[in-house]
């Protein structure tokens, strides 16, 4: 198992850098922060722009793969440049992770959760009328894209806080700024995060049940079951402890996959109700030619995606007794 | 005989005959509409911005005039033509690449699937959003390579594993054997024996076009004005959804409808040409 793992690390580590790498020199080939000066009244002088532009590491003039080299340099030493205004990519990069790691790890950790939950309902009472509702109501969520939840979401708050004549749910921003006191500034954040969690989290819960459901299907039928149930335990013990055990080892295979697919969610969910995330900042530093930033959200998406590969393999390993990977 | 007997089962599946049925009717909707509408998608009404839908407007009109109907209209014709466009192409690199991987094997095969994985590694949101708006003196169609480009990997590895099967089977070996080229055998023997595989994969990747063309286009990223689709104009209409719903609403309820309905023909033949399956 160590001797896999360290493998698996290594393996990982070459592929985040070859995805850097490419984003660093699609980002410093294609996208021209130099636009940023040019045009402006009164006119700045072009050996000025090319200073500002060599202190930043971003200046087109100087060979692209000698800004990767310095870029390069840079990030194995943990400094990940500058943005175009000359801030520490850094400082910036720390402050958004965290907002974003808020809304992925619990948008994961609901969508997963409820997802298994419902699909494994819905394999138990097969063919009722919940088992129809629930299918229905997942195969439609899954063909609506996220920002047409999210904007459907915000509609709805819109309409209640209207209705109710004061605001209920919160929907721009991280937290309303200006609040005094702990207890009120935590749920203020909270309710900032209801409706960006549930637009995230309705596709991941359509994306497992259905799984969730097939396998469980495929495992309720078996052997196994029947003979858990045989030997005298309860239906809920043999369906918890037995049927659902084994079923959950494909949602886990899939989990990485999913996970690539929230992070794209979280690009839609940041942008909709205002959230300074990762996600946010991926679209913002391409609309502003920002290299540096680009290269860095890309490296940060890279690590989570690979990082959801290696937990889903861990995931499979702790569930399936014939799966110890050597 | 066959295609009968698919055509029969298709037919008795009830969530294919509504998804058809569905299809038919916004194909309808999305070339036929725009001859009745009174407005096409470039007039602008200069006495009536930002209306609400009335008899005048149908769907209402946008905060230059526009008349929502004619260019929601407009703009689904262009996601429809996206949609199928890159479905064509990448399932149809996916049938080529993974036919000739499976086919030759050897270092093809190596270098064929090193290309894919390489691809299925790299991030296609960023790589589609730096590039696409760069290419503005092409045209959408470059949009549609890209998105074509980074949708054909998964089915070129299941197509691959299925071509090495077939290449075993007798008709192979004696066409083979007759002396007929390589790529000859994949186009006449081997493609066309992987249809049913390839008409679903098509048929769904409809559909996750049609959510990859709006997802790029509602950052700006994927069609470029003045040509409009579904994502620009839900793009457009989001941002002030709370004093103009009919904006983002038509659009978002089109595109909606669309892929739903693609989805249930893309399982309705799934069921009917590959009955096994259950997923």
């Amino acid at each position: 198992m160590g001797a896999y793992m360290l493998k698996r690390l290594i393996s990982n580590v070459l592929l985040v850098a070859i995805a850097a790498s490419m984003a660093y020199f699609l980002a410093a080939t294609s996208l021209n922060p130099r636009a940023k000066y040019e045009g402006r009244q009164p006119p700045v002088a072009e050996a000025v722009v090319d200073g500002v532009l060599d202190d930043y590491n971003l200046n087109d003039k100087t060979p692209v793969f000698e800004r990767y080299v310095t870029w390069v340099s840079g990030v194995v030493t943990g400094d990940l440049g500058k943005t175009w205004e000359g801030k520490e990519v850094n400082g910036e990069m720390g402050r958004r992770i965290g907002v974003s790691l808020r809304l992925l790890l619990i948008g994961t950790i609901v969508g997963s959760g409820i997802g298994v939950a419902v699909g494994a309902y819905a394999a138990v009472r097969q063919y009722t009328i919940s088992d129809r509702v629930i299918g229905v109501t997942s195969f439609v969520i899954m063909a609506i894209p996220v920002f047409v939840i999210a904007t459907m979401l915000t509609i709805g708050a819109v309409g209640l806080n209207n209705a109710l004549g004061f605001t209920l749910l919160e929907y721009t921003g991280e937290y309303t700024p200006g609040l005094s006191g702990g207890w009120e500034q935590f749920t203020s954040r909270l309710n900032h995060l209801i409706l960006p969690t549930i637009s995230l989290c309705l596709g991941q819960i359509a994306f497992y049940s259905r799984i969730q459901r097939n396998m469980m299907l495929d495992v309720l039928g078996q052997d196994f079951v029947r003979t858990a149930r045989a030997k005298g335990l309860s239906r809920r013990k043999a369906l918890f402890k037995h049927a659902l055990r084994t079923a959950l080892i494909p949602a886990a295979t899939y989990f990485a996959f999913a996970f690539g697919t929230l992070l794209t969610g979280a690009i839609f969910t940041e942008k909709i109700f205002g959230w300074h995330g990762m996600g946010a900042w991926l679209v913002d530093s391409i609309q502003q030619n920002d290299t540096n930033a680009v290269a860095a959200v890309s490296l940060f998406a890279a690590v989570c995606v690979l990082v959801a590969g290696l937990l889903s393999d861990l995931a499979v390993a702790a569930l399936d007794p014939r799966v110890r990977v050597n | 005989m066959r295609s009968k007997v698919v055509l029969a089962r298709l037919a008795r599946n009830p969530q294919a005959r509504y998804g058809l049925v569905a299809l038919l009717l916004l194909l309808l909707l999305a070339y036929v509409g725009p001859f009745v509408g009174a407005h096409t998608w470039t007039d602008k009404d200069f006495l009536a911005f930002l209306e609400p839908p009335s008899a005048e407007h149908w769907w209402g009109t946008t905060q230059i005039g526009q008349d929502v109907y004619a260019v929601t209209l407009r703009g689904m014709q262009k996601s429809i033509v996206i949609g199928f466009l890159v479905a064509l192409f990448s399932t149809g690199l996916a049938a080529l690449v993974g036919a000739a991987a499976g086919y030759f094997g050897g270092w093809v095969d190596r270098a064929l699937m090193w290309g894919a994985d390489l691809l299925l590694v790299l991030p296609s949101f960023l790589i589609i959003a730096i590039l696409s708006p760069n290419l503005k003196g092409g045209s959408w169609l470059w949009f549609v390579v890209l998105l074509a480009a980074f949708s054909w990997m998964i089915t070129s590895r299941v197509v691959r594993s299925m071509t090495l099967s077939l290449r075993e089977r007798e008709y192979i070996l004696a066409a083979r054997y007759m002396g007929i080229p390589g790529w000859r055998i994949i186009l006449r023997h081997v493609v066309p024996n992987l249809s049913s595989l390839l008409i679903i994969d098509a048929t769904l990747n409809v559909s996750a076009a049609i959510i990859g063309e709006a997802s790029l286009s509602f950052f700006g990223f994927g069609v470029q004005p003045p040509d409009v689709s579904l994502g620009t104009l839900i793009a457009a209409g989001s941002g002030q959804v709370t004093g103009y719903p009919w904006l983002f609403l038509f659009p978002a309820g089109l595109l909606v409808l669309l892929v739903l309905s693609v989805n249930l023909v893309g399982d309705g033949l799934r069921d009917a040409l590959d009955p096994g399956s259950n997923q």
